[in-house]
């Protein structure tokens, strides 16, 4: 445990713990209501849009944080266009998917060409916390907090359109606009994740944490702390691993923070299914069962 | 220019290249699998950066982890969420191979150009490679495709019937994998979807019968890659970008063909589907 002293001295690091607290939170409260909608896909593929943004941004010279956004609020757009009837959802997101990794691919191969920017690739795919722009930081936790306000504001009726769309309908609630400002939440959510763990890897922190948290128990509010709560133990655990990882084999080099984090959701969410099936618990599927608990 | 080797071994791959994404896309859609189809080629990229890591052949370790991540993702999802369980697979192979990628020596260059794809240098041996998995492909596909297309479209009658589903599935996942590994090679990680997703897409838009879809979609997909193995090798650019867009133009021509025919007949008549 050589470098935990001299931790805290780093701002390096104190940034990238703020940043990741901040981030990871708010991914698993949104993660819930993404995976009990079933939207993994559509929220993995902000993502990769995201990234078609960034490098897009990149080239631009402008900061990687605006082409993340802009490119995300457009695919969630498109998505919630063309990805509205059932049938042809799988189709209609690929379609939007397809045509932004085709950008993607040009901007990327357009930066390594012509910019000296040869890690820029691995930067924006993979990303860094201990990369994290400080001077990003406030805009982050702005957004951040705007989330929480959103999310706050709409939580009943979203939970309702959530579990029970017809019935959500008849009392009259708008699904549409419920429907329009969630996947505005989900844009902020990958995208604020996405300049931190890197655009691969912002799936992790938004699906991860919620369908491990999900296994533990069928109460949508305590999913939500539990998903919260999760996302923020793995982050800081990843955090300081990599760290740690300087003084791993090969020396001075350090292992990405993505790897740990991916690594400790993914064991998180297979002990809680052992756990929860050793334990006998009869339900079928995680998340399954999940119900607004009365008075919620 | 166009009498040069690796140009002809590019047209020769990517015409069975497309054949097969093809194919494995029209079931792709049908089952709704296509979150699957787009996590398979990048854990295939993890795969490949452990190879090199390792000095092994990258199309083998592409491979591996392809295959590998189909029957994690079949195995998970029986025990929940599908979507959550190709999710979760995905983001670990992508955490392993960014692991493979800073453990190296040096820039990862054999990487990256999985990333994009690679038209130039294609060697005859690789042709036959590509040729042997790639008809491979087809060929178990064809033997599969009446118990496939059922347990797509009614899992329960299939099973009611007797038909392995768990199975057919496993080997569906199990084919999109070498599917995913023939075609990376050419036209890159972050294309492979498009090729396959695409040109079946654009075909359910034109007929709803399922040979004359699954033939369709072929045929578009081989137009597809020829066309941008032209631009790539005119313009230099990578040719995943130009698959992504004519696939796109494919796709909106599509539709706008079904919604002109469906006004000239009665007004809506909804084809079965």
């Amino acid at each position: 445990m050589s470098g935990f002293g001299a931790l805290w001295q780093d701002p390096q690091v104190t940034n990238a713990l703020l940043v990741g607290t901040v981030v990871s939170a708010l991914a698993g409260l949104v993660g819930v209501f993404v995976v009990m909608r079933g939207q993994a896909f559509a929220g993995h593929i902000l993502t990769d849009v995201g990234a078609a943004g960034a490098s897009g941004s990149l080239l631009a010279g402008v900061n990687a944080w605006y082409g993340f956004v802009s490119f995300g609020l457009l695919a969630g757009t498109g998505v919630e266009v063309f990805g509205n009837r059932a049938r042809s959802r799988d189709a209609g997101t690929g379609i939007v998917l397809s045509f932004a990794m085709g950008l993607e691919a040009l901007f990327l191969f357009l930066v390594t060409r012509y910019t000296n920017n040869a890690g820029a690739t691995m930067l924006i795919l993979f990303g860094s916390l201990f990369t994290a722009d400080p001077s990003l930081t406030p805009v982050v936790v702005g957004v951040a907090l705007f989330m929480v306000a959103l999310l706050l504001f709409i939580y009943r009726p979203l939970l309702l359109c959530t579990v029970n769309p017809e019935i959500a309908q008849a009392r009259g609630v708008r699904v549409r606009l419920i429907g329009v400002l969630f996947m505005l939440l989900m844009v902020l959510a990958v995208e604020n994740a996405s300049i931190v763990a890197g655009a691969l890897l912002a799936t992790a922190l938004l699906i991860g944490p919620a369908a491990a948290a999900m296994r533990l128990t069928t109460r949508t509010s305590l999913a939500l702390l539990l998903a919260a709560g999760i996302g923020v133990t793995v982050t800081g655990l990843g955090i300081l691993l990599a760290y740690e990882s300087y003084y791993w084999p090969p020396t001075g080099r350090g292992w990405p923070v993505g790897f740990f984090i991916s690594a400790l959701i993914f064991l998180i969410y297979l002990a809680v299914g052992f756990g929860r099936s050793s334990a006998g618990a009869g339900r079928s599927s995680a998340g399954a069962g999940h119900r607004p608990q009365k008075g919620a | 220019m166009f009498f040069a080797g690796f140009v002809v071994n590019a047209y020769i791959s990517g015409a069975v290249i497309a054949c097969l994404a093809a194919m494995v896309g029209f079931f792709t859609l049908l089952r709704g699998s296509a979150f699957a189809a787009h996590a398979l080629p990048k854990v295939g990229f993890a795969g490949a950066a452990g190879a090199i890591l390792i000095r092994a052949d990258p199309i083998i370790g592409l491979a591996v982890f392809a295959t590998g991540g189909a029957l994690a993702m079949g195995w998970l999802g029986r025990r929940g969420r599908r979507d959550v369980a190709v999710a979760l697979t995905l983001v670990v192979a992508l955490g392993t191979g960014a692991l493979f990628l800073v453990l190296q020596n040096g820039y990862a260059s054999d990487a990256y150009s999985l990333l994009f794809g690679q038209t130039v240098g294609i060697s005859s041996r690789q042709v036959f490679d590509t040729l042997v998995l790639g008809v491979a492909g087809i060929v178990s596909l064809l033997i599969l495709y009446r118990p496939l297309l059922f347990a797509s479209i009614t899992p329960e009658g299939a099973q009611a019937r007797g038909l392995p589903v768990d199975r057919v599935d496993t080997a569906f996942l199990v084919i999109t994998g070498l599917a995913t590994a023939v075609t990376v090679p050419v036209v890159g990680i972050l294309l492979t979807f498009s090729l396959i997703v695409a040109p079946a897409a654009a075909a359910g838009h034109l007929t709803h019968r399922p040979l004359r879809s699954l033939a369709t979609s072929a045929g578009i997909a081989v137009v597809t890659v020829w066309a941008a193995l032209t631009m790539a090798f005119v313009t230099g650019l990578p040719i995943g970008f130009f698959v992504a867009t004519i696939s796109t133009l494919v796709y909106a021509g599509a539709r706008l063909v079904e919604f002109l025919l469906r006004t000239r007949t009665d007004g809506g008549r909804q084809g079965v589907r």
